[in-house]
């Protein structure tokens, strides 16, 4: 009965007071979770397995079609201006913001997770150079530096992903960090250490299965910004190009038509993309957000 | 109801229950009191004996959302169990106040304390503010602050524990009640205070004809300063008594023990100082019988399979849940009163 | 308290080192010859030279750095190679549109956050805050990007409520045409500060809620809105006004996004136009603005912070 949490009245503030952050039902897994796993499961599937799809080549500009279709027969989501297929495109399109997102997320949790898990443990002036250096460095609005270096660098999507990973490492460090530090001073940790494990041993076997949760809630939230960062860059024109798609540059090429006028206007090539795009980080979204409050020992339960 | 009716307060089994993860907890399971104008009346109890939880239920403040309440609740013949909160609001403040138990939290931080006593006196009373004010500095002058004018702008962070407490019976008296709440109003204070703040109360209510609820765990606190006692076990009232009654003639073992844990001036040092053994019992699954017969001296087999009514003792307004009280031949050890 | 100032002041002054040198060689580190992209690529590799030459840009990086830095601090950002305009003159001009962007969004995020957390924290995990936090949690999947065509679609194109992309009035010219013109863009803008204002406010007012003081504030009859007004409110406020620095940085690429596609005279617009025709002087001059002055404002709320509560001094 003692589960208190609010203690000046004692124990039985508990009554007085109970604490209504989250109801205990939501601390499951719920529906809505596996069906976001399994939607970007699906999403991650169909990008792999594309060129096995009976689908039309995504940058062939087929004249025998119509212009702008809306959905059809023919082409499952319609056509765009330059009479390619939108489905098509939107599925090869896919392929862009998944690799940037999670292999930006990859690189930057190596980056900064790695070093931010031995400075976090290790502390000391390393720790602190390292701590101040990742202050000053996300102190630089990330989407200006991203937006110069790839302006001038190229527009290759290995390259994209590269400085959008790098320039993700900070935050990383910072959150990876704070989370081993948490961890780092508790008493399963010195007992370790008593034994004689090593550092490496100590960081693997005792400080990583329990920063785990945190990482991968976390990594999930990093591959959704990553993605909107992508996404930003390719709808101002500064990611892949086309003919390449990618949703960004799907948006991008909606947008000048918009910009052009009403007579070459396509909805559905706006609303297509921004919808898929819509649906994939609202799924990471709830999967970080269902994952981390499930693990979070630290929110008090009634 | 007239103005010149005795009870003021009549509370008919009360009972208070919570819906948690582990199932219903029931902090409250049907408590009946009555209390007239001017009279003060004890509760007291252990933590955890429900007697905070029925103190709230009875002004009406618990949250609506969680707890279940069924019962009576009448304050003059009206019945305020349950009622709507702007109902409730019209009796907050001008006619039933409550002093709460922590002067560090129940303040608000961020508004100096002069604010907080004009605020109910310009709400309820539609005092001006020049008025209010004064009236505000009066009423810091009776509960015995130095400097009122200064002390007027001042943060409750700047103030000392039992001038906190001062500030929050000065808030309470405001509008001038007929009957103050007082909850645990003096622990976390020092002793020396405590007795203070407690013979504050006290003139106060006597100056102003109040009656009042003086909710404790100490039975000392109590002693001198009550009409009535009602003692509270694991949401029961197990007795029941006119103060001098309970202390001279008390039946149940609980009050017995009570009264023994507490430490005296008088004991020669080093006394071991006499705790009730065991914990109170799990309100969510109270088992059968008698609430307190894990831990009384003088259980017997029946006392832990059928739970003691309240029955009405030879004096006149003491009762006590008992199988076997104390001092009668029912019990097997005679005890001296203190 | 004046030792914890002077070492903010000191990691101001790092960081904005650290920025001024990104910001340079940003633009220096990487493949192509400025001087060729200024005469362009039809010109011979002699006269090439000479303008490298005389551009100082064959001296060894670290020289180009300071007298850069030497020119910048005499307010000199160098001039556009296209238009001739110095970067300075460019700044002025594109920056108000930028304010007035953040000033409207950020505007329209409270009075819509504000309300919908204070009547969420009321009533917590009943139908309203299911609602507004579900509500929430959507838009955080609806960057700028997305929802800015969707809603140039509907509420330009489709529907005429709005005014289309290239339509920009300055407000000097046209007050309501102006508004008329930024509303759109700051709505979109407005959404993911809607979202954490709302978060951060409900979170803190719920938290607050429970406290003793406002049990207490109950008991002496007051209102349900009185207490929220005056009791609740205030301490709650704190964590949500220190995440304003926080937000307009934020909103950067969103503004970049807008500025784009509604064709507004920002420094965003100006920012891509300028990596467009590789004209790197006012890229680099653009870039170093932005950042300073982000730095900055993250700055000058910590400041007032400290002011406000003594206490995060202490930490």
């Amino acid at each position: 009965m003692t589960e208190t949490l609010r203690s000046s009245f004692g124990p039985e503030s508990v009554l007085l007071a109970p604490h209504i952050e989250e109801p205990p039902e939501k601390k499951r897994l719920g529906p809505l979770f596996w069906i976001c796993v399994g939607w970007i499961g699906l999403i991650i599937l169909i990008a792999i397995i594309a060129n096995l799809l009976p689908l039309p080549n995504p940058s062939f500009q087929n004249y025998s079609a119509p212009q702008n279709a809306g959905p059809g027969w023919g082409h499952l989501l319609g056509t765009d201006d330059l009479n390619r297929d939108i489905f098509s495109r939107l599925i090869f399109g896919s392929r862009v913001s998944l690799v940037v997102g999670f292999g930006g997320a990859l690189l930057g949790l190596i980056l900064g997770g790695v070093p931010a898990m031995i400075s976090g443990y290790r502390r000391g002036r390393v720790d602190t150079f390292l701590n101040t250096t990742s202050y000053v460095l996300l102190a630089f609005p990330a989407i200006v530096g991203v937006l110069s270096i790839v302006a001038f660098w190229g527009h290759d999507l290995w390259k994209i992903t590269i400085i959008i990973g790098v320039f993700s490492g900070p935050l990383i460090f910072r959150v990876v960090r704070a989370a081993t530090l948490s961890y780092s001073t508790r008493d399963f940790v010195l007992a370790a250490k008593a034994l004689g494990a090593s550092d490496t041993r100590i960081l693997a076997r005792e400080i990583l299965p329990n920063i785990l949760p945190t990482i991968i809630s976390f990594g999930l939230i990093a591959v959704a910004t990553i993605i909107v960062t992508e996404g930003t860059l390719a709808f101002l024109g500064l990611s892949v190009q086309p003919p390449i798609p990618s949703w960004g540059n799907m948006l991008n090429e909606s947008a000048s038509l918009l910009a052009g006028g009403k007579g070459q206007n396509n909805p559905w090539l706006v609303i297509f993309p921004a919808g898929a795009m819509f649906s994939l980080l609202f799924a990471l979204n709830v999967v970080a957000d269902k994952l981390r409050s499930h693990f979070d020992v630290t929110e008090v339960k009634l | 109801m007239s103005p010149d009716d005795p009870i003021l307060l009549e509370v008919d089994n009360l009972q208070v229950s919570f819906a948690t993860p582990r199932g219903t907890l029931h902090a409250v399971q049907g408590v009946s009191l009555a209390l007239e104008q001017g009279k003060t009346l004890g509760i007291v109890g252990e933590s955890g004996s429900g007697k905070t939880v029925l103190s709230r239920a009875i002004m009406g403040l618990l949250p609506r959302h969680s707890a279940t309440q069924t019962g009576s609740v009448r304050y003059r013949g009206q019945e305020i169990l349950n009622a709507p909160d702007d109902e409730l609001r019209k009796l907050w403040g001008t006619q039933i106040a409550m002093v709460f138990q922590d002067p560090m939290t129940s303040l608000n931080p961020v508004l100096r304390i002069g604010q907080q006593i004009t605020e109910p006196l310009k709400l309820h009373l539609k005092l001006g503010r020049h008025e209010a004010k004064e009236t505000a500095i009066s009423l810091l002058t009776q509960v015995g602050i130095p400097s009122p004018q200064e002390r007027f702008n001042a943060y409750p962070g700047q103030l000392s524990g039992g001038m906190r407490q001062r500030v929050i019976i000065a808030i309470a008296l405001a509008c001038a009640p007929r009957l103050l709440m007082a909850d645990e109003p003096t622990t976390g204070l020092d002793v020396t205070v405590q007795a203070q703040i407690l013979d504050l109360l006290t003139t106060l209510r006597f100056r102003r004809q109040m009656a009042m609820i003086l909710v404790t765990h100490d039975l000392g606190v109590v002693a001198t300063r009550t009409d009535e006692i009602i003692v509270m076990y694991a949401g029961n009232v197990v007795e029941r008594a006119p103060t001098n009654v309970l202390f001279s003639r008390m039946k149940m073992p609980y009050t017995e023990a009570l009264l023994r844990s507490m430490p005296r001036i008088a004991n020669p040092s080093h006394t071991r100082l006499h705790a009730i053994e065991g914990r109170p019992p799990d309100l969510i699954a109270p088992p059968a019988g008698c609430p307190f017969a894990p831990r009384c001296p003088y259980a017997q087999d029946k006392c832990r399979n059928e739970k003691p009514p309240l029955v009405l003792s030879d004096d006149p307004g003491h009762s006590y849940a008992c199988w076997f009280p104390l001092n009668t031949p029912a019990s097997t050890k005679v005890t001296v009163p203190s | 308290m004046v030792k914890y100032i002077a070492k903010r002041v000191v990691l101001l002054i790092i960081i904005i080192f650290f920025v001024s040198v990104a910001s340079f060689f940003l633009v220096h580190l990487l493949p192509g010859n400025p001087a060729v992209t200024i005469l362009g690529p039809n010109d011979t590799a002699q006269n090439a030279a000479i303008l490298n030459h005389q551009l100082g840009l064959d001296k060894p990086l670290i020289d180009q750095y300071f007298i850069w830095i030497g020119h910048v601090f005499q307010g000199n950002l160098g001039q556009s190679f296209t238009t001739h305009q110095t970067t300075v003159s460019i700044i002025k001009q594109s920056f108000p549109v930028d304010v007035e962007l953040i000033v409207i969004s950020q505007l329209i995020a409270f009075l819509v956050a504000f309300p919908m957390a204070m009547t969420a924290s009321r009533r917590p995990n009943k139908l309203f805050d299911q609602v507004a936090n579900s509500t929430t949690f959507g838009m955080l999947a609806l960057p700028p990007f997305v929802i800015a065509p969707v809603f140039v679609l509907l509420f330009a194109v489709q529907w005429h409520v709005f005014p289309g992309p290239a339509s920009y009035v300055p407000i000097s010219q046209n007050f309501w045409s102006n508004l008329h013109t930024m509303l759109l863009p700051s709505i979109v803008l407005a959404m993911g500060s809607i979202v954490l204002y709302f978060r951060l406010l409900r979170n803190d007012l719920i938290a607050t809620l429970q406290e003793d003081f406002i049990t207490m504030a109950r008991s002496k009859g007051l209102s349900d809105r009185r207490i929220m007004w005056r009791h609740a409110l205030r301490p709650s406020s704190v964590s949500f006004l220190a995440s304003v620095g926080v937000t307009i940085g934020g909103l950067l690429a969103g503004t970049f996004v807008v500025e784009l596609l509604l064709q507004l005279p920002g420094l965003g617009f100006q920012l891509i136009s300028s990596t467009n025709q590789d004209d790197y002087t006012v890229v680099q001059g653009i870039t170093l603005f932005v950042a300073v002055a982000i730095v900055l404002l993250n700055f000058l709320v910590d400041f007032i912070f400290t002011i406000v509560d003594p206490r995060i001094a202490r930490d």
